[in-house]
């Protein structure tokens, strides 16, 4: 519990700078990969990072051979930075001059460029001076050698990022949203996409000392996508994402540090994903509950009107209207429904002020319901009538149609039903005789 | 074309009506809203369109007629500068397109866009004004009530904050156009407006057409359906890779010239693309 208290009240110096740098890390993150998601080109994220390994490598080599130390942060950062840019280069060249598509020149250049950075590495192990076990932090991250020259890095990073975020907000939506409306109206589209890149570069590099350039592709697109399920506007998504980035960040470092054996970058990818489920299921505009609470309460709606229209039409074909007490039997024959589902549609109209049960086996509709029936009858058969006189649908095919629709009749379309069905709907409140009939 | 051994020595004679475009107009008038010379696109070595060379006077209704793959949307995209040419070029009002681009509008194909994209009606329209606000600069409140406008005059103002994936394909067309509207151009391009949108969208497509031209606008539209040519348009440009004809649609839509563009006589030359582009 002390131990708890400890990293949540960020007491420790340690703690407070991983925790600091990873949760800006997030937000920046989350904001820049919003773009890259909503331009559909998340992966080349991946591709860039991979990319970065040789051009730390080399840089290591290039220093070390100059007498510089080899280990110097910026040194090695800067290499990562060219590197990561040449490869997504080779994408794009890959892509305009031969046959091939995205994901395999992705995948192409995205090996190759690993696979290169894993040779320098095995190089540069066998080199006398080269303790290299300190470049292979960059793969995988590595918090706990983090200093506070690497948190003014990041800031620095986050902050220029962030900036250029606000000052390019509109080109980078329009170029996301319509690239060639953008091109048409003058945008210099591929310089447009090459600075967004460079934005993700620099996210990606500041990035390789705390989550490695295996998981950064991670906070890339993981806090965005949960984003989208909250949201259908953009500005929102984007601030949506940085918290969502900031969040797995902080907790996942905060975790981290509390179970040591534990890596920092996994950790951050573990909450993000954590942070995406939860979206993806409660996400109040396209959140999976969301959608599927939706659904159950139009099936629902549809049941209480197909009972209340099937009550309606008997009572009103035996023109019973002083005395509408309908029987369990007629309405388990009046619709091809089962007992047990009448049974169930019967007790929610019950308890819906809609129906009155009269004795053991007999049912009436109360006022409510009288109306609500009426309502729903003549939404019914507006349908059925604007079916056959303007769909040229036969008369005895409209029931199964009208049924599909009506229940999701907005005022607005009932108006303007009435209006065109004027000439046979003369009292704007009764409702109209079956075209059946 | 039988030839001997020996008359393959012999050139034929240069066909006379070779250099002769079949209602190809007036010569290029200096200050015509869109003047095409001899232009030719390639995709890969495979020519999308040959030898294009058209004049459009001011204030005109144009319709883009021609079979599937015939390059009325790389007509379109060529003089936007979208795709590169092979030969050839584009003049705008005189002048390049890239120095004209105040006075394009352009209305793309509705499947171009992702309508999943988070943004408003609103937000898309206000999008036609980005190069009216200049870099870096954000959308002010009067940008907005100018694109509110736009909407309203394709009848769409009450749907402007819904997310663009909830409007039907119709009211998707017209936010398109609202927001080549909101351009305020003086030269419109339109791919396909009329494809896949409800009647009611169609008549005010067309009713915006017309206020365009009444203003003295010119717009070039893509369109399909040829029963509605001859009702939509004033002039028509007959299109299958090259140009068939072009002119005052009275003149130039006739059977004859549309068997031309559509019948088959120009087979010849989907072979020859065929073969360079397998060659490529």
């Amino acid at each position: 519990m002390n131990d708890l208290m400890h990293v949540i009240l960020l007491n420790d110096y340690n703690t407070r700078l991983v925790v600091g740098s990873t949760a800006l890390l997030g937000m920046t993150a989350g904001v820049i990969g919003s773009f890259l998601l909503l331009r559909k080109r998340s992966l080349m994220g991946d591709a860039l990072s991979h990319a970065t390994l040789p051009g730390i490598c080399l840089a290591f080599l290039v220093m070390s051979a100059a007498g510089l130390p080899g280990k110097s942060l910026p040194g090695l950062l800067l290499g990562a930075l060219i590197f990561g840019m040449v490869g997504v280069g080779c994408v794009l060249l890959i892509r305009t001059h031969t046959r091939l598509k995205d994901d395999a020149a992705m995948g192409i250049v995205l090996s190759v460029f690993f696979g290169l950075g894993i040779a320098l590495l095995g190089m540069i192990q066998d080199l006398p001076a080269g303790s290299a076990a300190g470049l292979e932090s960059f793969i995988y991250g590595k918090t706990a050698s983090m200093v506070w020259s690497d948190f003014l890095l990041i800031v620095a990073a986050a902050v220029g990022v962030l900036i250029a975020t606000v000052l390019l907000f509109k080109e980078l939506k329009v170029l996301c949203f319509d690239a060639d409306f953008a091109g048409a109206q003058g945008w210099p589209v591929a310089r447009l996409d090459f600075a967004m890149l460079a934005l993700v570069a620099v996210v990606t590099v500041i990035g390789l000392q705390a989550v490695g350039l295996i998981l950064i592709i991670a906070l890339l697109i993981i806090p965005s996508a949960a984003a989208r399920f909250w949201t259908d506007r953009m500005i929102v998504m984007l601030l949506l994402a940085g918290g969502f980035g900031a969040a797995a960040g902080w907790l996942g470092s905060s975790w981290s540090a509390l179970a040591t054996d534990l890596p920092a970058g996994a950790m951050i990818v573990l909450v993000a994903a954590g942070i995406f489920i939860l979206s993806m299921i409660l996400g109040s505009t396209r959140g999976v509950l969301v959608r599927g609470l939706q659904r159950w309460r139009l099936a629902r709606t549809v049941a209480k009107q197909h009972l209340l229209r099937a009550m309606y039409e008997i009572v009103e074909q035996a023109n019973r209207l002083t005395e509408p007490l309908l029987e369990w039997s007629e309405l388990l024959a009046a619709r091809s429904w089962s007992a047990r589902l009448l049974r169930r549609h019967l007790r929610i109209a019950q308890r819906g002020g809609l129906i009155d049960r009269v004795g053991a086996r007999s049912y009436r509709l109360t006022r409510a319901g009288t109306h609500a029936a009426a309502r729903a009858v003549r939404n019914h058969r507006l349908w059925e009538m604007y079916l056959i006189a303007y769909a040229d649908i036969a008369p005895s095919h409209v029931d199964r149609d009208a049924d599909q629709i009506e229940h999701v009749l907005q005022p607005e379309m009932i108006e303007r039903l009435e209006g065109l069905l004027s000439a046979n709907v003369r009292n704007a409140a009764t409702v109209p005789p079956s075209p059946h009939a | 074309m039988n030839a001997t051994p020996e008359s393959l020595l012999h050139v034929p004679p240069r066909p006379v009506s070779a250099r002769v475009r079949p209602s190809a107009g007036k010569e290029h008038s200096k200050d015509s809203p869109l003047s095409i010379h001899d232009m030719t696109v390639a995709y890969h070595r495979r020519p999308v369109l040959w030898d294009v060379d058209l004049d459009i006077p001011e204030g005109r209704l144009v319709g883009i007629v021609g079979p599937n793959g015939a390059g009325k949307s790389t007509l379109i995209r060529a003089c936007l500068d979208l795709v590169p040419k092979a030969s050839g070029r584009v003049s705008i009002y005189g002048r390049p397109y890239r120095e004209q681009r105040k006075l394009v509008g352009y209305v793309p194909q509705r499947e171009a866009v992702d309508w999943d994209f988070p943004v408003s009606a609103l937000d898309v329209v206000a999008m036609g004004l980005y190069g009216r606000i200049g870099w870096c600069l954000p959308v002010m409140k009067r940008h907005k009530r100018i694109a509110l406008d736009a909407l309203d005059r394709v009848g769409i103002a009450h749907l402007a904050h819904r997310q663009i994936s909830q409007l039907s394909g119709g009211q998707q067309q017209r936010v398109f156009l609202a927001r080549a509207l909101a351009q305020d151009a003086n030269l419109y391009f339109m791919d396909e407006p009329f494809a896949a949108v409800d009647a009611a969208t169609e008549k005010a497509i067309v009713n915006i057409l017309r206020e365009l031209r009444g203003g003295r606008k010119t717009a070039l539209v893509v369109h399909h359906d040829l029963q509605t040519v001859a009702e939509y348009f004033d002039w028509v440009i007959l299109l299958n890779m090259r140009v068939v004809a072009v002119g005052p649609t009275a003149d130039v839509f006739t059977p004859e010239n549309l068997q031309k563009t559509y019948g088959g006589k120009l087979t010849l030359l989907d072979e020859a693309a065929q073969a360079m582009a397998r060659r490529a």
